[in-house]
């Protein structure tokens, strides 16, 4: 008897000390990931920077050229704040769900609604970013070919801010990929292990 | 039921691997010469990282469609195919919007840059760039589509025979 219990106890403490230990993790994970895509969106948003140039000289009076970079010429940084903004706000409603959610009854889609939505995100997280990094490498390298040229020496501050964003945008991806993958993990394994731990409790008395 | 489910899904990805392979030859052979002024240059997918990149992603992923096809379907590795289908699509969907994001400026320009669009000097390029562009959108539906089909089955595994 006391060896049959001590036989059942090391399982059923496992799954449920794994059980708090992941769902603390993961929601860790989450606010982390939120708050990276919040910062990507507001530090796009935000990025704007005036630049005034002399563009020629008219007797002793030079012509003065303002030009103003903002964010919103460019539709690839646009897609790229709409994306982190949605992303940031699926994670808050992923967060307030593990926190607030077991009133109500799902019903049983929980998990895949979770799973599938974690996806979705993932993909749109990942176009965003990834367009935005193109468009930053053409700002920075210009094109030879389609005699674009660069902007980075002109506007430094707007660069140094929009490749701020880029990383926590990347940041965000890569902490999606790791939820998504954990979510879908700790599923299984607390399925498979609560079917694993009724049959040791059948089998066990004997 | 199953066998009609399994012969929608094996046309399906027929399907997805022809767009991805058209979208890289029509991306590949789209090139021309153009005189502006005095020069004369040539324009090329490879100019553009962006290009490039949507050519390199749509070849692997053409390559992984051509493996899947033969694959038998009682066979253990359909579940690392949801997993690398989840990683192809979403690599499919970043080379669609970075493809897009520079072809619009090639199309548009950008005036506070300072950026003069070049596809009324390479018309044939352009278009060309356009067709690659909407067979690689419709092979990123496609790719969405099977993914999010793979991730139901995986996820009900009450409905698949077990293994």
């Amino acid at each position: 008897m006391a060896l049959q219990s001590g036989e059942k106890l090391p399982i059923f403490i496992g799954h449920i000390w794994s059980k708090q230990k992941s769902r603390w993790t993961l929601l860790g994970l989450r606010l982390l990931a939120f708050l990276a895509a919040a910062a990507a969106t507001l530090l796009m948003v935000l990025n704007k920077q005036t630049k005034t140039f002399v563009v020629a000289t008219i007797g002793t009076t030079p012509v003065n050229l303002t030009l103003t970079a903002k964010f919103h010429h460019t539709p690839a940084f646009v897609f790229f704040a709409i994306a982190n903004g949605l992303v940031s706000i699926h994670n808050l409603v992923m967060i307030m769900m593990d926190l607030l959610g077991s009133k109500f009854d799902y019903k049983g889609f929980q998990f895949p609604m979770i799973a599938s939505l974690d996806m979705l995100n993932l993909a749109l997280v990942s176009g965003g970013a990834n367009a935005a990094a193109f468009m930053a490498e053409l700002g920075k390298n210009g094109n030879s070919h389609a005699r674009w040229d660069k902007i980075c020496d002109k506007f430094g501050a707007y660069c140094d801010r929009g490749a701020g964003a880029l990383i926590a945008s990347f940041l965000a991806l890569a902490l999606m990929l790791l939820i998504s993958f954990l979510s879908i993990l700790n599923h299984k394994l607390v399925n498979s292990s609560s079917h694993n731990s009724h049959n040791n409790i059948i089998a066990l008395p004997n | 039921m199953a066998e009609t489910k399994r012969i929608f899904t094996f046309l399906l990805r027929f399907i997805a691997f022809c767009t991805t392979l058209s979208a890289v030859i029509i991306m590949i052979s789209s090139r021309q010469r153009a005189t502006v002024l005095v020069f004369s240059f040539e324009a090329k997918y490879s100019d553009t990282p962006a290009f490039k990149y949507f050519v390199i992603v749509n070849a692997i992923v053409s390559i992984y469609g051509f493996l899947v096809l033969f694959l038998p379907s009682k066979s253990l590795l359909w579940r690392l195919v949801v997993a690398l289908d989840a990683v192809f699509t979403i690599l499919l969907t970043s080379s669609i919007s970075a493809a897009l994001a520079i072809a619009y400026v090639g199309e548009k320009g950008n005036p506070i840059a300072g950026w003069l669009p070049i596809c009324d000097q390479v018309t044939k390029y352009c278009n060309q760039v356009k067709g690659a562009l909407i067979v690689g959108f419709i092979s990123v539906v496609l790719y969405m589509l099977l993914f999010l089909y793979s991730l139901h089955t995986a996820l009900n595994p009450l409905l698949l025979e077990k293994s």
